[in-house]
C-alpha cells in the first residue's frame, strides 16, 4: 500500500507537468493552428536562462528565476509567434510542424554549444524533505509540482471561463473571422496564448530540472509524451491535456514499477494507438464534424 | 622568368617547412564523448590528457616532436565512434585516446586493431580485453578487477547477507552487472532484486520504490553519471536508508556536484580518485582545478596518465613504432620515479588490464573522502 501511495504521488507530479506542458500544445492549435514541436525544447531551455543568469550575472536565484521567466517570456513567447510563426503560418500547418522541429535542433545545439554539453544541477525552489504518510515516505518536492499544477491550471481555467480577456481568447480560437467581426482583437488574443504558453514552459521547467537536472537534451522525451497527453486526452480541450498529462505520468510509473521498466518509453504510445482506434477525440475531447 | 623562378623557389620552401612541421609533431587524436550521456566522463578525460599534452609540448614534446591531439566527438554513439576512429585513422596517427563507453570501444576496436595502432580507453566493460586485441589498453580497472573488491567490501565492510542491484542497460552496465552478480554469488551473499534502468533516464521514481520494495541488505547502483545523480536524488526523496553502494561512478566529482546532499552517505570502491592522499595526484587535481574551472574525477586522471603512458613507453623504446610501442606496454610497469605524470605506479598485463592501487571511499558532506588504500592487485 505503502509502495502504491508513493508510485501515485510520484507518478501525479510526473503527470502534473506533463500537463503544463501539454495545455501549450492544446492552447496554441485552438488559437493560431500552430502545432510546436519544439514545446519539450522550450521546457528545457528557461532552466538555462536561469543558471546563465546567475553564473554570468552573478544573481541570485530568485532574481534569476524572474529574469529567466521575462526572457523567456519575451524569447519562447513574443519572438517565437513574431519570427516563427506568423511568416510561416500563412503556407499551411506541414511547413510550420517542420520550421519548430528545426527549432527544436537549434535550440538544443545552442545550448551545448554556448553552456554545456553535460548536466548541470538545477536548485530547488522548495523544501527537499519528505513526509511520512501511512508508512509511505511521500516527498514534498512532488507535493509542490502537484500543488503548483493544480494551482496553475486552475488559474488559467479561471481566467480562460472568468475574465473578459480569457473568453475572447476562447472566441478567438472557436471561430477567429467572427470574433473579429465582433471587434475583438484577434492577433493581440493570439499573442497572448503564446505569453502563456511561454509561461506554462518556464514553470514546468522550473518544477522538473531540479529533478531531471538540466540538460540540453531533455526537451526529447518531455515534449513528445506532452504532445501524446494532448491528443490522449483531446486536443481541443484544456482539460484534456490535464487529463492526458496526469494519466500517462501514473501509468508511466506503474508500468516501470509492476509490469515492465524496459518497455515503459511504448506505453504512452500504446495508449495513442488505443485512443486514436477506440475514441479519436481523445479522452475528455469534443468530437468535431467536418463539412466537405 | 625570374619572378617565375621566385615562386617555385617559395614554394619549395613553404613545402619543405611545412614536412619538416608535420616531422615534428606525433599524432595523439583524442577519439571521445563530448556530448550525450557520456559527456562527463568524456570531457573529463579529454581536459585531463590535454593537460598532459600541454605539459609534455612545453618540455619539448616525445623525442623531440610536439604532440598534436585533434578532438572527435563520438556523440556517445557506437556508430558515430566507429566513423571517427576510422577518421583518426586516416590522420596517420601514433596511437588513439578514447572513447570511454564500452558499447563504442567494442565497435571500434577492431578498426584500430586491423591498422595496427595502440588505444587508450577509458572503457570498463570486462569482456573488451578478452577479446585478443593486442592493441587495446585500458587506463583504469576493468570489471573483472574491480568487482571483487566492492565485492569484499559488501561482505566483510558491511556484513551484508543481500543486496539489490540496479544497473544500466549498456555494455557497460550489462558487463558490470554480471560481474558484480557473479562475485557477491560467489561469497555467498544473495541479489534480491536484479533492475535494470535505460541510459538517458531522468525518472527513477518506480526504480527506488522497487529497489526500497527488496528490503535488501545493501544497494548496488551501477549507472553512468548522470543517471547516478538522478536515482541518488530520488532515493533522498523517497527516503531510502539503506546503504548505497557504488563502484567509482557513483562516488565520483560529477555524480556528487549534480545530486548535492543526496550523495552524502554512499560508500564504495574507487579505481582512481581525485582525492586520492598521494602527492603527485593532489598536485595533478590543483592543476586541473585550476585550468578547468572544476574538480576532475576518475576520467581526468585516466586522461592524463594515458598520454604519460604513451611518452615514457615511447622514450623507452627510443622511436616511433606502433607495433613496438603495443609490444612494450604489454608487461609494462611504469613508477612515479620513472615518470612523474603516471601519478601511481601502473601495471600492464599480456591483456592490456591494469593494475595499481586502489581505494574505498565515502562521501561525506558533499566532498569524497577515502577511508582504505587497498594494495595493487599482484602483490
Amino acid at each position: 500500500m505503502a509502495d502504491i501511495l508513493q508510485l501515485l504521488v510520484a507518478g501525479l507530479a510526473t503527470g502534473g507537468i506533463y500537463a503544463l506542458v501539454a495545455i501549450g500544445f492544446v492552447l496554441l492549435w485552438q488559437t493560431s493552428q500552430t502545432i510546436n514541436f519544439a514545446q519539450g525544447e522550450f521546457v528545457m531551455v528557461p532552466a538555462f536562462f536561469v543558471l546563465a543568469a546567475m553564473k554570468l550575472g552573478g544573481l541570485s536565484f530568485p532574481v534569476a528565476m524572474l529574469l529567466g521567466l521575462l526572457v523567456t517570456l519575451v524569447v519562447l513567447g513574443l519572438l517565437f509567434k513574431r519570427l516563427v510563426v506568423d511568416p510561416i503560418i500563412r503556407h499551411g500547418v506541414l511547413p510550420l510542424v517542420i520550421s519548430t522541429i528545426a527549432l527544436a535542433i537549434f535550440l538544443k545545439e545552442s545550448v551545448k554549444e554556448f553552456y554545456a554539453a553535460d548536466a548541470q544541477p538545477f536548485p530547488a525552489a522548495w523544501a527537499t524533505t519528505n513526509l511520512a504518510v501511512g508508512g509511505a515516505v511521500v516527498s514534498v518536492q512532488n507535493l509542490v509540482i502537484i500543488a503548483v499544477a493544480v494551482v496553475a491550471v486552475a488559474a488559467l481555467q479561471y481566467f480562460l471561463a472568468g475574465t473578459q480577456t480569457g473568453r475572447r481568447m476562447q472566441a478567438t480560437a472557436q471561430n477567429p473571422v467572427l470574433a473579429r467581426i465582433l471587434g475583438i482583437p484577434v492577433e493581440r488574443m493570439i499573442l497572448y496564448t503564446f505569453l502563456i504558453n511561454a509561461g506554462l514552459v518556464a514553470l514546468a521547467s522550473f518544477l522538473v530540472s531540479p529533478i531531471y537536472l538540466a540538460k540540453f537534451s531533455n526537451g526529447e522525451t518531455l515534449g513528445l509524451v506532452a504532445f501524446i497527453a494532448a491528443i490522449v486526452g483531446g486536443f481541443n480541450q484544456v482539460r484534456g491535456a490535464i487529463v492526458g498529462g496526469l494519466l500517462l505520468g501514473v501509468v508511466d510509473n506503474f508500468v516501470a514499477a509492476y509490469l515492465t521498466a524496459q518497455y515503459r518509453g511504448a506505453i504512452p504510445l500504446f495508449l495513442l494507438i488505443a485512443v486514436i482506434l477506440f475514441r479519436p477525440q481523445g479522452l475528455v475531447g469534443r468530437a468535431e464534424e467536418r463539412t466537405v | 622568368m625570374k619572378t617565375w623562378i621566385k615562386s617555385a623557389l617559395a614554394a619549395a620552401l613553404a613545402i619543405g617547412a611545412a614536412t619538416t612541421a608535420a616531422q615534428q609533431t606525433v599524432n595523439l587524436p583524442i577519439v571521445i564523448e563530448l556530448s550525450g550521456a557520456g559527456a562527463v566522463s568524456g570531457t573529463n578525460f579529454r581536459d585531463g590528457a590535454m593537460l598532459a599534452i600541454d605539459e609534455i609540448n612545453a618540455r619539448g614534446g616525445i623525442l623531440g616532436r610536439k604532440i598534436n591531439a585533434p578532438q572527435t566527438d563520438t556523440q556517445s554513439n557506437p556508430g558515430v565512434s566507429r566513423a571517427q576512429v576510422q577518421k583518426a585513422l586516416d590522420g596517420n596517427p601514433y596511437a588513439i585516446l578514447g572513447p570511454i563507453f564500452s558499447g563504442s570501444v567494442k565497435a571500434n576496436m577492431v578498426l584500430a586493431q586491423q591498422a595496427e595502432v595502440p588505444q587508450f580507453t577509458g572503457a570498463e566493460a570486462a569482456d573488451i580485453t578478452q577479446a585478443g586485441n593486442a592493441y587495446i589498453f585500458r587506463t583504469s580497472f576493468g570489471q573483472q578487477a574491480s568487482m571483487p573488491k566492492i565485492a569484499n567490501y559488501i561482505r566483510d565492510g558491511l556484513k551484508a547477507k543481500t543486496v539489490a542491484v540496479l544497473w544500466v542497460n549498456n555494455d557497460f552496465g550489462k558487463g558490470g552487472r554480471d560481474t558484480f552478480v557473479k562475485e557477491v554469488t560467489a561469497r555467498g551473499i544473495k541479489v534480491v532484486a536484479d533492475i535494470s534502468t535505460e541510459s538517458g533516464q531522468v525518472d527513477f521514481a518506480a526504480d527506488v520504490v522497487k529497489v526500497k520494495g527488496a528490503n535488501a541488505d545493501a544497494i548496488f547502483a551501477y549507472t553512468n553519471e548522470e543517471e547516478s545523480a538522478r536515482f541518488l536524488r530520488e532515493a533522498r526523496k523517497q527516503g531510502v536508508s539503506t546503504p548505497l553502494i557504488g563502484e567509482t561512478t557513483l562516488l565520483n566529482q560529477k555524480v556528487i556536484e549534480l545530486a548535492g546532499d543526496a550523495a552524502n552517505g554512499v560508500r564504495g570502491h574507487v579505481g582512481l580518485s581525485a582525492e586520492a592522499p598521494i602527492p603527485a595526484v593532489q598536485e595533478f587535481r590543483a592543476k586541473f582545478t585550476k585550468r578547468f574551472g572544476y574538480v576532475p574525477d576518475h576520467n581526468g586522471i585516466k586522461g592524463y596518465t594515458a598520454v604519460y603512458a604513451v611518452k615514457h613507453a615511447t622514450e623507452r623504446i627510443g622511436k616511433f613504432d606502433r607495433k613496438l610501442l603495443a609490444q612494450t606496454m604489454h608487461g609494462l610497469t611504469i613508477t612515479p620515479q620513472q615518470e612523474p605524470g603516471i601519478l601511481m605506479e601502473t601495471t600492464w598485463d599480456d591483456k592490456g588490464d591494469i593494475d595499481r592501487i586502489s581505494f574505498l571511499a565515502e562521501v561525506v558532506d558533499g566532498k569524497q573522502k577515502i577511508v582504505q588504500t587497498l594494495p595493487k592487485l599482484g602483490k
